[in-house]
């Protein structure tokens, strides 16, 4: 134990030495927490729309009125032709162009029917898919008022049921998106400067040379390893504390559950996070190395952790992944905790996965980690 | 030049010799197109309900066949009571709830008009968005299934077409958001952490003061990641065609010197880096936490720039990879040519000058 | 006279190479052992498996009567290791770095405090004790290094090139630091360039391509390759070499 105080007071004062280092651990997640959540906003709004009116009629105008005043279309512009309006697809200015074709409103009195012509810019598919629905329910709300101003009242009398469907949405009635993304983003950032210090650290003793002198003395292998993990765990637990303030004073998010379920899970979380970057770092001979081979594994457990995309909607082999993948159990368990108030016995199985994660990893770094070549 | 090409193959053999790091570098941007192209969607599928019925009657069975039979849900077996739902959320078993009230098939026959209940976990607002949607949507199905009378006047029908990528696959918009990423993170991460490494191990000042031109020390440093990198481009890019079957529209050459000039904006990127920082592990935070989230987030391919607050709009200018994204996009999948793109060329090819003069007026300060 | 260190035919190989080639030698307690060879010869690669930071391919060594296979950590209890390249942290003071080596060797608070008081004092760097060792001339490094190698009062101190880019004063204060600590009764293994320097130890052994070619005290040594001067047996035995730069 005695070895131990002494290698955690060498870390504490590298770590407090460097203040490069230490102010880019402490100011960067912040001001990415800041940030990030306002810019990760998946909201699909603002959608920007060119129409092309053929038929200038006070039938066409009013539809693009209801189209501007739905709130989700931004008008580029009324063009005469198609192609202009193409133009502005291919400059990305338009999202999508509607087509109200020449003599639109005579022919539906007529003819009793009429087509519009709508194209989507559908390089982003979703954005598309969203865009071209929401126009059709403003089309067919336009139609209904149509409707009811050209059919006599008493032949709308109709026998037609109605289902209604009564929705209501629980812990974040407002559908705020920043809610949501705010624990999960929080949950990555801890990750990050977990995984990335720890990576670096035993491998930058190698590359310096210091390591040589450590090899030397009588140290205990493990004694080593836990010199490593315990400031890096304070640290990522500082990280931690200072994003929940900021969550708390910037979004007005306050954890719904207890907060010793979610400090016991991140500490478990952290063993684990630390345990993978001290075992690449064991692994690696360069610290570039050793940067590049977390930064693969980060990658992969980012992307596939359900903070953008929801892991269920991931074909079988991507959900075998993410359930080998600590990072999607902390973004589940953080917006479980803090957005829904789930408790322990909720997060009782998260818990023991990652618990066993931090096990075989510190084991396998402590095995790895070798004295004599 | 003899000299140049000696300095050359030494960059090489670290860079070849580095098998770990030569590994991931290749393997990087073959995991994240398989990532990308496979694994993530947007899209809501399989999600977990739960669906109480009190009703039980035909109209429900018939509204819960419909519901099953679609892949966007996966109905929990479970019996509770509508006081059970929240604690089914709390454990995260299940999304959203929908509750049929027992006089459902009784409202519907006598009134013409019943009521249905979704209560969705909006933790998630985007999921929860969506599967009421397709709730509501599959109710409607069924409520006009039920509808006998046909033909509805004044009808208004919108002819839709979906523009450059018709089945909505994702991988349209992911795959030069990729090259963007891979790029950057290959060319500023790797240039800047190699060469504040000599720096740091002092080599760096052996190379100073041979007789070699302290430019040519870095452009040498430089040459091999472009190459690399270039290498990384035609993987992306042979993927995409023939794994992910996205075409190339545009002309391949074009691609190819767009990406080139990106590539260099990146290493000078890096460079700049190098020259402003002393250890490895203050470039690598920087280029890391500095670049790579802006990238991901300002190019605009994960989210829609338009959403964001106008500060960060406005910020979103100044990442190079903004500008490479939109000329991938153009090029490869709208076809365009390089008069459709000279603008955001010209936004590239300016910087990277910019941050070259200043890097190098910064080295030579360095030096003198 | 007592044994210390004991080898018998140790060899490492690295694929084909063999970096040390069945070197057998006895240094005894308290002598001053030089261990000379040019560059490349394999003289790091022997200290490092004597030290236990690496694994002999073959044959047999026992350092302070342990093993090198199997009590590499007992090893280490009873040896002082200073590596040819500076390896103390740059980023603590003189002070931390002494108490955090001897922390690690379990010295305890009262003897650290001591010691410490003590080598500062020796090394005349009572004005820099509290500053961060990246700040000190190479000179006073590595008689830090030293320094702190013996901290733990081990049976054996290994120096690998202790003397590198050294000025020639502060390398006549190296060896008086030597010396002392020798006289205490401390086995010094040292490693050096400097033929000047060969002559300061008791006994020397001269390694080329991985082989120990000579061994002997200087002065014999001289006498059998009837050379007037260290360097020229260095010379007659070096010069035949094909490894080295």
């Amino acid at each position: 134990m005695r070895t131990i105080r002494f290698l955690l007071q060498k870390e504490f004062k590298q770590i407090f030495r460097n203040k490069i280092i230490l102010a880019m651990i402490l100011v960067m997640p912040a001001v990415q927490l800041i940030i990030l959540p306002l810019a990760a906003d998946y909201e699909i709004k603002n959608i920007n729309i060119a129409v092309i009116d053929n038929d200038r009629s006070p039938y066409s105008q009013r539809l693009i009125t209801t189209i501007t005043a739905s709130g989700y279309f931004r008008l580029t512009g009324v063009n005469s032709s198609y192609d202009e309006a193409f133009g502005l697809i291919e400059q990305d200015e338009a999202d999508l162009l509607l087509e109200i074709p020449a003599a639109f409103e005579k022919r539906l009195i007529r003819e009793n029917e009429n087509t519009l012509f709508i194209a989507v810019n559908a390089i982003n598919g979703v954005k598309a898919n969203l865009g071209a629905a929401y126009l059709a329910t403003i089309l067919k709300m336009y139609n209904n008022d149509l409707r009811l101003e050209l059919v006599p009242s008493s032949n709308r009398i109709g026998s037609q049921p109605v289902i209604e469907v009564a929705s209501s949405n629980w812990f974040n009635i407002l559908m705020n998106y920043r809610v949501f993304m705010v624990p999960g983003i929080l949950a990555i950032l801890v990750t990050m400067i977990g995984g990335f210090l720890s990576a670096l650290n035993i491998v930058k003793e190698k590359e310096v040379g210091t390591i040589e002198q450590i090899n030397v003395t009588p140290i205990r292998k493990h004694h080593f390893i836990l010199g490593k993990l315990i400031p890096f765990w304070v640290l990522g637990n500082i990280v931690f504390t200072i994003g929940l303030l900021i969550s708390w004073l910037i979004y007005g998010i306050v954890p719904l559950g207890s907060l010793l379920v979610l400090y016991g899970f991140v500490a478990v979380y952290l063993l684990s996070v630390l345990g993978l970057g001290l075992l690449v770092s064991t692994i690696c001979e360069t610290q570039q190395q050793a940067m590049f081979i977390m930064f693969f594994f980060m990658m992969i457990f980012i992307l596939l952790g359900g903070l953008f995309t929801s892991t269920d909607s991931m074909p079988e082999w991507a959900r075998f992944i993410s359930r080998l993948n600590p990072v999607s159990y902390l973004i589940d368990v953080m917006r479980m905790v803090i957005l829904k108030g789930s408790g322990f016995s909720d997060v009782l199985h998260h818990l023991i996965v990652v618990a066993m994660f931090a096990l075989v990893l510190n084991t396998w770094a402590i095995l790895n980690y070798k004295k004599t070549s | 030049m003899k000299q140049f090409i000696t300095f050359l193959k030494k960059e090489f053999a670290h860079v070849l010799r580095d098998r770990k790091t030569l590994l991931i570098l290749f393997g990087m941007p073959v995991a994240q197109i398989l990532i990308f192209g496979f694994a993530l969607t947007n899209e809501v599928k399989n999600a977990n309900i739960v669906v109480v019925d009190y009703a039980k009657d035909e109209s429900s069975q018939k509204l819960l066949a419909k519901i099953e039979a679609s892949q966007y849900f996966e109905i929990e077996k479970m019996v509770i009571s509508a006081d059970q739902i929240e604690k089914a959320f709390q454990e995260g078993v299940i999304k959203l709830a929908l509750v049929i009230p027992s006089n459902f098939a009784s409202d519907l026959a006598h009134q013409n008009h019943a009521q249905v209940q979704v209560i969705a976990d909006a933790s998630d607002p985007n999921t929860a968005n969506t599967l009421t949607n397709y709730i509501s949507s599959i109710v409607l199905d069924y409520q006009q299934e039920l509808t006998t009378n046909a033909g509805i006047p004044y009808r208004i029908m919108p002819e839709t077409r979906m523009l450059y990528n018709p089945q909505l696959k994702g991988v349209y918009n992911f795959v030069p958001g990729v090259m963007a990423l891979v790029l950057m993170l290959v060319c500023v991460m790797m240039t800047a952490v190699s060469i504040v490494r000599e720096k740091e191990m002092g080599t760096m000042e052996i190379l100073l003061v041979s007789p070699f031109k302290p430019l040519m020390v870095v452009v040498s440093k430089a040459i091999p990641y472009l190459l690399l990198s270039l290498i990384n481009v035609a993987v992306i890019l042979l993927l995409s065609v023939f794994v992910l079957d996205l075409p190339i529209l545009g002309n391949i050459f074009l691609l190819f010197a767009e990406s080139t000039l990106f590539i260099i904006t990146c290493l000078t990127i890096g460079i700049f880096i190098s020259v402003k920082t002393a250890s490895q592990q203050v470039a690598m935070l920087i280029s890391l936490m500095g670049m790579m989230l802006p990238t991901i987030l300002f190019s605009g391919f994960m989210f829609p720039i338009e959403n964001m607050p106008v500060a960060l709009q406005v910020i979103s200018n100044v990442v190079p990879a903004k500008w490479f994204y939109i000329i991938v996009k153009s090029i490869m999948i709208k076809g365009l040519g390089f008069s459709g793109i000279w603008k955001e060329t010209l936004i590239l090819a300016g910087m990277t000058l910019f941050l070259l003069v200043v890097s190098l007026k910064t080295f030579k300060i360095r030096l003198a | 006279m007592d044994t210390v260190i004991q080898t018998e035919k140790l060899t490492k190989r690295f694929g084909d190479f063999i970096a040390a080639n069945e070197i057998t030698l006895e240094v005894y307690k308290g002598e001053i052992f030089g261990f000379l060879g040019a560059n490349g010869a394999g003289k790091t690669t022997a200290m490092r498996m004597l030290c236990g930071l690496s694994t002999p391919s073959s044959g047999k060594a026992t350092i302070a009567g342990f093993d090198v296979y199997r009590q590499t950590e007992n090893i280490k209890k009873n040896i002082g290791y200073m590596s040819q390249k500076f390896s103390l942290y740059d980023d603590l003071t003189v002070l931390e770095n002494i108490y955090f080596f001897g922390g690690i060797y379990g010295l305890s608070d009262k003897q650290l405090k001591e010691k410490s008081t003590e080598l500062v004092k020796r090394l005349g760097l009572e004005r820099e004790a509290t500053k961060l060792v990246s700040s000190l001339p190479l000179g006073w490094k590595q008689k830090l290094s030293f320094s702190v190698a013996v901290l733990h009062e081990p049976k054996i101190v290994f120096l690998d090139e202790p003397t590198g880019g050294v000025d020639p004063v502060t390398r006549r204060q190296f060896w008086d630091l030597i010396y002392e600590a020798a006289d205490q009764g401390l086995t010094v293994f040292v490693t050096t360039h400097y033929m000047d320097e060969a002559e300061y130890c008791n006994r020397i052994s001269l390694m080329v391509d991985g082989r120990v070619e000579a061994l002997d005290s200087p002065a014999n040594l001289k006498t059998n390759f009837g050379a007037s001067s260290m360097d020229e047996v260095f010379y007659q035995l070096a010069r035949g070499a094909k490894r080295g730069d």
